[in-house]
């Protein structure tokens, strides 16, 4: 069964503080290794979405509140 | 389409201008999600304070005033008096604000029985003016105002608000929560919740610190001063029910 979880981060509002990655128990977020944001910040990613069971614990961890989370 | 998580519309759109993994912008979040979820937007109004959550009124998407430097449980008291008992008044107050400038304001609160929320943000350092010792300051801690650490011999011990303010006779409930990981996020809120109730049951003071970091100050970065905070501030500030009126 595919995964249907769908996390969406807003880039440009990420400072980068990696407190999502810390927190999240399956560690599929990272700082973009790719990206760095208008603010000059690696904004956080998911790298691996199918792995993720949509517990919410990035979003409540996240201090700038930039993490929307949707499940089909 | 179902949304596990968004934004709640008690904030405002605006950025929060706090630096990287503070957990001023948790502590936000919890109050305005406590505020929705009670379907106070139109029934509230908060009090900033001076330091960093300054701006604080800009980001709460609800009434909002300005206090002057330590003085926003006095200007709660104000509007709280006029506006009367269906209006839930709390201020949202750092250390530095509240336990070394407004001390007087935050005990004589507490000792008229006030009817209003204090969110009390313990980073144990000052913030905006640039990481000098506060009165929460660490035995040890290093700030701009000393280097080498401070001392008891020179400036004490450091002050513990929550155990104070709950020796005070008529303060309803008093408790220390922390944003350090998703399970105390959600105490937190809890106590958030808790307090705000009471206030719309017309019950007394009430304040709920909340430790939190500040890696830019601490000269950590945000995962390291989540550290920090556990192996130090939480031992230190232990966690829990101080008071709780309803309980007793």
């Amino acid at each position: 069964m595919s995964n249907l979880v769908r996390v969406t981060i807003n880039e440009e509002r990420c400072k980068g503080c990696a407190l999502c990655v810390r927190a999240c128990p399956k560690k599929i977020i990272e700082l973009s290794k790719t990206k760095i944001n208008a603010k000059g910040y690696r904004p956080a990613e998911v790298t691996n979405m199918e792995a993720c069971i949509g517990c919410t614990a990035c979003a409540r961890t996240c201090p700038d509140v930039v993490i929307h989370i949707e499940k089909d | 389409m179902a949304v596990l998580f968004e934004k709640t519309k008690l904030l405002t759109d605006k950025q929060f201008h706090y630096c990287p993994g503070c957990h001023h912008g948790i502590i936000h979040r919890l109050v305005a999600e406590v505020l929705d979820e009670m379907n106070l937007q139109g029934k509230c109004i908060g009090v900033a304070p001076v330091g960093c959550s300054v701006f604080a009124y800009d980001y709460f998407n609800c009434d909002m005033y300005e206090a002057a430097h330590g003085r926003a449980p006095a200007v709660a008291t104000g509007i709280k008096r006029a506006v009367g008992n269906d209006t839930m008044v709390f201020t949202y107050q750092g250390d530095g604000d509240l336990a070394s400038i407004g001390t007087a304001e935050i005990v004589h609160a507490a000792h008229r029985g006030e009817k209003i929320v204090t969110i009390f943000v313990n980073n144990a350092i000052y913030g905006m003016t640039g990481g000098q010792m506060a009165p929460t300051t660490l035995i040890g801690q290093k700030a701009s105002t000393c280097p080498t650490g401070r001392t008891e011999e020179w400036s004490g011990m450091p002050i513990k608000m929550s155990e104070m303010l709950a020796q005070i006779p008529s303060s309803y409930y008093i408790e220390r929560v922390a944003v350090n990981n998703t399970a105390n996020i959600a105490k937190a809120k809890k106590a958030i919740a808790k307090a705000f109730r009471y206030q719309m049951e017309g019950k007394g003071f009430c304040m709920i610190e909340v430790l939190s970091t500040c890696p830019t100050n601490w000269g950590l970065s945000p995962v390291e001063a989540i550290d920090w905070l556990e192996n130090n501030m939480i031992p230190y500030y232990p966690l829990g029910v101080y008071r709780d009126k309803e309980a007793e």
